[in-house]
């Protein structure tokens, strides 16, 4: 079997033409679990995000032939998403925006109570000194890393409001493009950026939590 | 700067997004404190242990049903 690597989309979109049943099963295996986590974003039920789904793809396979390839596969694929889903969601009256989620409402990297107070003058909002940050002596690099450490982090994600987390999966895990994220979630670059800054705040918090606890 | 601002520019910092002036004071200030040299270096290794989790498979009947799908469409 061909694998086709995320470069060579020429090759994808000629072998879906063809009907090479690898290829679409390779364009599924990589998008088609975002897609469905994507669209529960518009629609906020995972059953109509499924079905939004499966129409996409429906319409991705009869659109194929008019794919001119002026944007990407990649972009192409979740906007025709992002519009059904969208259009769906506004349908059944389900649609809230970003900016009514409560996400963009400030919230702090870390405890205030980690931080001097106000009446230490020069030294107000500087690290309290039994609550400075340590360093951690484990090396992202290296080839094995505890299981444990892969199951903070997933918990810390699963437990994240829903875009700061579908933003660090999408940066973090899945390696996409600011851009692609900003138009897949129809949101601006400044708040993709708090989204993700959050979400990582967050990750680091309990990352810390583990490792005073087991160091 | 402060700590307590540092903590928030980590992220427009490690991405490039902080304009000059407060790169400068972001560095200068790392310069002097070990605290935020600790932090910054925290948020790195999150970010880093976090590129490594890999997205689970999707499920099996959806699988199923999309290549019949496929199938349908092909024939």
């Amino acid at each position: 079997m061909h694998n086709f690597s995320p470069h060579d989309e020429n090759d994808l979109v000629a072998a879906l033409r063809a009907g090479d049943e690898s290829a679409f099963t390779q364009i599924v295996e990589r998008y088609h679990a975002n897609m469905v986590r994507i669209a529960s974003l518009y629609v906020g039920d995972v059953q109509i995000a499924q079905e939004v789904t499966q129409e996409t793809w429906v319409v991705v396979l009869h659109s194929l032939n008019r794919f001119e390839g002026r944007s990407s596969l990649k972009t192409w694929l979740f906007t025709i998403l992002t519009n059904r889903a969208k259009t769906r969601a506004v349908r059944e009256n389900r649609y809230v925006p970003l900016e009514d989620s409560g996400e963009l409402d400030d919230e702090p990297s870390v405890a205030a109570a980690r931080f001097r107070p106000e009446s230490e003058l020069e030294w107000a909002d500087h690290w309290k000194s039994n609550a400075k940050p340590q360093t951690w002596g484990i090396n992202p690099e290296a080839h094995v890393i505890a299981g444990e450490v892969n199951s903070v982090i997933a918990s810390a994600i699963a437990a994240l409001p829903t875009h700061q987390r579908e933003v660090i999966r999408l940066h973090d895990i899945e390696n996409f493009s600011t851009d692609e994220i900003c138009n897949i979630l129809q949101i601006t670059p400044t708040n993709q950026r708090v989204l993700l800054h959050r979400a990582r705040s967050r990750v680091r918090h309990a990352l810390e939590l583990y490792f005073q606890r087991s160091p | 700067m402060t700590c307590k601002e540092l903590v928030e520019l980590v992220t427009h910092y490690l991405e490039g997004a902080l304009d000059v002036e407060t790169r400068a004071r972001f560095d200068a200030h790392l310069a002097e404190c070990k605290g935020c040299t600790a932090y910054l270096e925290q948020m790195h290794k999150t970010i880093l242990l976090t590129k490594r989790l890999r997205e689970d498979d999707i499920l099996p009947p959806a699988r199923d049903e999309l290549l019949s799908l496929f199938r349908s469409w092909k024939a």
